[in-house]
């Protein structure tokens, strides 16, 4: 299990390698997420319309170990930006993966651009 | 330099001085190293029992590795200090390594003391102090389940033993408890008090057998039985001793510290051993000629310790507080004080209700005056005010037996939480008294009890107080001429009341749009949803439209599980369902491989469902006739029926006539919590109605209406709203009951809930519902019967709609279904692969 979540490390936006077409923006929710496959990686997709900006981050919870992310709440605390896992309602800052209501160790996060109506992650690797 | 400071053991205490200390001083000017033997930082050991249903380290964890790292401590785990040089001020761990110290702090706790009993080397026999044993005890009692009888002891009928006996049981296991002495909780409980709990603790299904020497656990290798004294004997394959704890002083005493007769490193009231430069905290410390083993007494222990180190004030208090709540178990267990009244000449008053299993016991000062102590069993809901009234001596009603029977008449006998002195000790566990709780509200402004625990630490420990701290707040907000802001959130500064009016008076369409204009930010998982349902109320939407702000359960109309797939429950109104429909459902789940279960709701609950697939099964399960059950939403879930008047020889009416009849009334409401419904054809009460939301009985005479009942974690019985009524007239007070309930509850909270927050209570309520009393009937009786009207089944519009349907799909750029989903082989069926 823990081999799992060894293959998801955050990728900062200066490092990317390569940015993977995901999809077009129209397949994900408004204000919510969706998942994406990536080399066998699972990553959650999310849009924030509000103000207008997309994060991306492991569709592995911590927690216990399951593919949910993408099916969580998002929002913010306090201004940062965050997503709440659907199964036990752990949240996570999509800024910097760190858990906002407890110690579970840190998700991976990715950069996300957009053009031309697609959808862009940014992976190192 | 920096003073050095060493620490010995990693347990609660330990760890509560690392914390202390941390706050109170700087890092340069202490080198703070921690030992502890077990594998693992230091973990909450009171809730330890709790690990029994996760399994959760994590759950447990006091403060994780990192923490440590971040206050500079360095922590070494696995490590066994063997021993301590006092003339070169230096320890020795067992792989031989050294370490020099200014001060040295003991918090090396106590071990499970096992009675010298032939046979106790068994494979078999267990203790209950740590993780580890607790590993053991689930992976050899799962094995006496399958393999063995199935059979399970506890040596001792303690606080401890007692709770080990209900963990052994929800394993599975048939449960004895074994007692040395002629009741159960000898040390805090009289007789009496021993006997109603005894007869209780039966009534859990665990075997209770008192006055019990044990002279042998016999059995070739592994354990089979016991044998007493008595000559009789017990066959069980598994036992967990509980007999007491012996304090960890073999450091202490090689060294030479002055250690009691009965062990425990003797200290004073700065912890302080012999030796001024080592302190002893915790279950190892012997204070008063005594070993506390209850964690509270340890925090404050430490906090001395750490005073004493920066040079502060702070001894220890002279009489440490022993009171006790029995907590897990599922029976209420307190004593307090001197619960036996032999410190001082006292006269006490009982109180019991064999029945009902209450027992209560106050201990009362010659004069009259003083709460000396007590104890309750059965019901210790006024444990926390008791406690106060005798550690504080405040003044007593005229009448003292009203503190334990409830005063005649009017109003509680307890007294307002603001009466309480401001030195009055709140929350034990990280001592905080009321003076400090009320001014983190009037000078800190806290509004909350999070940030009353954020300011104070209060709550933060064991949580018994929370019911109190709540009650300060809410008293001291109120004296402030505040009325107390039951706020959803950070983004929206309103209750969900005011949220209901604001949608509908602004008309308010989207959450976007309430957002913009009475709240702020990007929401969260708390405002989302409870707005979700207003707009459910106000518009009578689905789920469908605005599907983000949804719970998981409401986003994919369906109910989350354990491996992310999800469960199905077509609805069944009242029950009942046909041969025909019966088989259809069987050969949809035999399509798409789904475990089935008859829920506790009478209907069918098909699990196991990848999210794609959950479109293409609610597409067979409406060409079958069937539709949704919501049991995902908070909403309607099943009003369940009894056969009734057309079959049962004693029914007065059609109970599932009329069941069906509100289920298909209610059915898609969605509302503050889930709302659930009972038919029952007569007295019998076979439908469980009164443990219901809505519960109607027939009588010969029409149906008695009950509300605001429900089982669950705290079941209360539905109280009586109407009587004799018929047809017409309970539907009309069911529609304006659950109309109201619906608009003025807070989120998440259910109608049991509701009304004991509602002022006036059950006759206000029936004065609102029946007589009308606010003039609001007729106008929540159209509110229901707007939503009656325009109810639609959300996953009809799914199956007719390949847009919606997309919103199944587990990857938005491949088909691919999600390949970490695992089942395991169970029973004929399949399960979600367990969780590590
Ligand atoms: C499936 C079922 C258990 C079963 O196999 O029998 C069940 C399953 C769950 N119950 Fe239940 N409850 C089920 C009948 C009950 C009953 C019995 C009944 O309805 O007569 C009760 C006690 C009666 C009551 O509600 O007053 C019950 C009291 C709870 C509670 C405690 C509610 C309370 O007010 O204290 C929760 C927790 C909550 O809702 O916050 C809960 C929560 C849940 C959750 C939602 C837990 C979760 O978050 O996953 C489970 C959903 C599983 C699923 O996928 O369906 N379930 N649950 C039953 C579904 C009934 C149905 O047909 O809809
Ligand atoms: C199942 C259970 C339920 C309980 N319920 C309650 C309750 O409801 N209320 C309550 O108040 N109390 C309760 N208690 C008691 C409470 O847990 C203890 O009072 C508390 O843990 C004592 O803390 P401590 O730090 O003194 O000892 P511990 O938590 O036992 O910590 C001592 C640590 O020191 C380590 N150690 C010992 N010697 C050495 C050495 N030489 N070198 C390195 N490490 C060493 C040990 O391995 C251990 O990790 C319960 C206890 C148990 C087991
Ligand atoms: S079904 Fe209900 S009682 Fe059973 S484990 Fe889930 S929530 Fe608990
Ligand atoms: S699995 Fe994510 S919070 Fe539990």
């Amino acid at each position: 299990m823990e081999a799992i979540l060894d293959q998801y490390t955050s990728v900062d936006a200066s490092k990317v390698t390569d940015w993977f077409k995901a999809a077009s923006v129209s397949a994900f929710p408004n204000n919510g997420g969706a998942c994406i496959k990536y080399k066998g990686k699972q990553i959650a997709v999310f849009r924030f319309d509000r103000k207008n900006k997309w994060y991306a981050c492991q569709n592995l919870c911590p927690h216990k170990m399951e593919m949910i992310l993408s099916r969580g709440m998002i929002g913010d605390e306090a201004g940062v930006a965050k997503v709440a896992c659907p199964l036990h309602k752990r949240t996570f800052s999509l800024e910097t993966g760190e858990n906002l209501n407890g110690d579970l160790p840190a998700i991976a996060v990715y950069p996300v651009k957009i053009e031309d109506g697609f959808v862009f992650v940014g992976f190192a690797e | 330099m920096a003073t050095k400071i060493l620490i010995i053991g990693n347990g609660m205490v330990g760890y509560k001085f690392c914390e202390k200390l941390v706050a109170k001083t700087e890092p340069a000017d202490y080198e703070i190293t921690v030992f502890g033997e077990e594998p693992r930082p230091a973990y909450d050991r009171v809730h330890l029992s709790e690990y029994f249903t996760d399994q959760s380290e994590e759950n447990l964890q006091l403060a994780s590795k990192g923490w440590y790292e971040e206050n500079g401590i360095t922590l070494h785990t696995n490590t066994l200090v063997a021993q301590i040089d006092r003339t070169a001020k230096k320890v020795k761990t067992h792989r031989g390594k050294e370490y020099l110290y200014d001060y040295l702090v003991l918090a090396t706790g106590s071990y499970p003391f096992v009675p010298p009993i032939a046979g106790s080397d068994k494979s078999g026999v267990f203790v209950y102090r740590t993780i580890e044993d607790l590993d053991q005890i689930l992976a050899y009692g799962k094995k006496v389940a399958t393999e063995g009888s199935g059979q399970a002891a506890v040596l001792g009928g303690g606080l401890l033993g007692l709770e080990a006996a209900k963990a052994v049981k929800d394993m599975g296991l048939k449960a004895h408890v074994v007692e040395f002495a002629n009741w159960l909780m000898p040390r805090q409980l009289d007789e009496q008090a021993g006997e109603v709990l005894k007869s209780t603790i039966e009534k859990l299904g665990i075997s209770v057998h008192t006055n019990k020497n044990t002279t042998l656990i016999g059995g070739n290798g592994k354990m089979t039985h016991m044998e007493f004294k008595d000559n009789s004997k017990l066959e069980v394959d598994m036992l967990v001793v509980s007999a007491g704890i012996r304090p960890r002083d073999e450091l202490a005493k090689a060294c030479g510290l002055e250690v009691g007769p009965r062990g425990g490193v003797v200290v004073n009231e700065q912890m302080q051993s012999s030796d001024p430069n080592i302190f002893v905290i915790g279950e190892a410390a012997l204070y008063n000629d005594m070993i506390y083993g209850l964690v509270a007494p340890g925090y404050e222990m430490a906090e001395v310790a750490v005073a004493q180190i920066i040079g502060a004030e702070k001894t220890m208090t002279p009489e440490v507080d022993m009171s006790t709540k029995l907590k897990l178990i599922g029976v209420d267990v307190a004593s307090f004080g001197d619960p036996m009244g032999t410190s001082e000449p006292t006269h006490s008053i009982t109180f019991e209700d064999k029945l009902a299993g209450v027992y209560k016991r106050i201990n009362i000062s010659e004069d009259g005056k003083r709460l000396v102590g007590g104890i309750l069993i059965g019901d210790a809901e006024d444990y926390n005010m008791l406690l106060q009234i005798c550690q504080n001596g405040m003044k007593l009603p005229e009448n003292p037996e009203d503190l334990i029977l409830g005063a005649r008449g009017e109003g509680t006998s307890l007294g307002n939480v603001l009466d309480l002195p401001d030195t009055a000790m709140i929350c034990a566990c990280e001592s905080v008294d009321k003076g400090s709780i009320c001014q983190s509200i009037t000078e800190e402004g806290c509004e909350t009890v999070k940030a009353i625990a954020k300011c104070n630490k209060a709550t933060t420990g064991c949580g018994g107080c929370k019911p109190m701290v709540n009650d300060l707040l809410v008293e001291t907000l109120k004296s402030m001429g505040k009325t107390v802001k039951q706020k959803v959130c950070e983004h929206f500064p309103y209750s969900r009341r005011e949220l209901y009016d604001l949608v509908r008076v602004k008309g308010i369409k989207s959450y976007d749009e309430a957002l913009d204009t009475i709240g702020h930010g990007d929401g969260c998982e708390q405002c989302k949803p409870a707005l979700a349902s207003v707009f459910a109320t106000v518009y009578n939407e689905t789920a469908v439209r605005q599907e983000t702000i949804q719970d998981t359960n409401d986003r994919f109309l369906a109910n989350i599980q354990r491996n992310g797939s999800y469960s199905v429950v077509p609805r069944v109104p009242g029950g009942e369902i046909t041969p025909d429909k019966l088989i259809a459902m069987g050969q949809v789940a035999k399509k798409y491989d789904l475990y089935t279960k008859i829920t506790g709701g009478q209907r069918i609950d098909m699990f196991g469902a990848r999210l794609d697939q959950l479109p293409l099964i609610w597409k067979d399960l409406l060409d079958a006739g069937f539709e949704s059950g919501h049991a995902y939403g908070k909403a309607l879930r099943t009003v369940k029926s009894c056969v009734g008047s057309t079959w049962c020889r004693y029914g007065m009416d059609e109970s599932v006539s009329f069941a069906i009849e509100m289920e298909e009334r209610y059915k898609g409401i969605r509302s503050p919590h889930k709302l659930k419904g009972g038919v029952s054809g007569c007295i019998r009460e076979c439908a469980e109605a009164r443990c219901k939301d809505f519960g109607v009985i027939a009588t010969e005479s029409g149906w008695n209406l009950y509300v605001c009942g429900n089982g669950g974690a705290k079941p209360k019985h539905a109280q009586l709203l109407a009587e004799n009524i018929d047809n017409e007239t309970c539907i009309k007070y069911v529609d304006r009951f659950l109309m109201y309930y619906i608009k003025t509850a807070q989120p998440l909270q259910r109608t049991a809930a509701w009304l004991e927050k509602l002022e006036g209570g059950m006759p206000y309520l029936i004065d609102v519902v029946v007589n009308d009393s606010l003039g609001i009937a007729e106008e929540l009786e159209k509110d229901m019967q707007a939503l009656v009207d325009t109810f639609s089944c959300e996953w009809r519009e799914v199956v007719e709609s390949p847009e919606l349907q997309q919103r199944f799909r587990h990857f938005v750029n491949t088909d691919d279904t999600d390949d970490q989903m695992a089942f395991v082989p169970m029973r004929d069926q399949k399960m979600p692969a367990p969780w590590k």
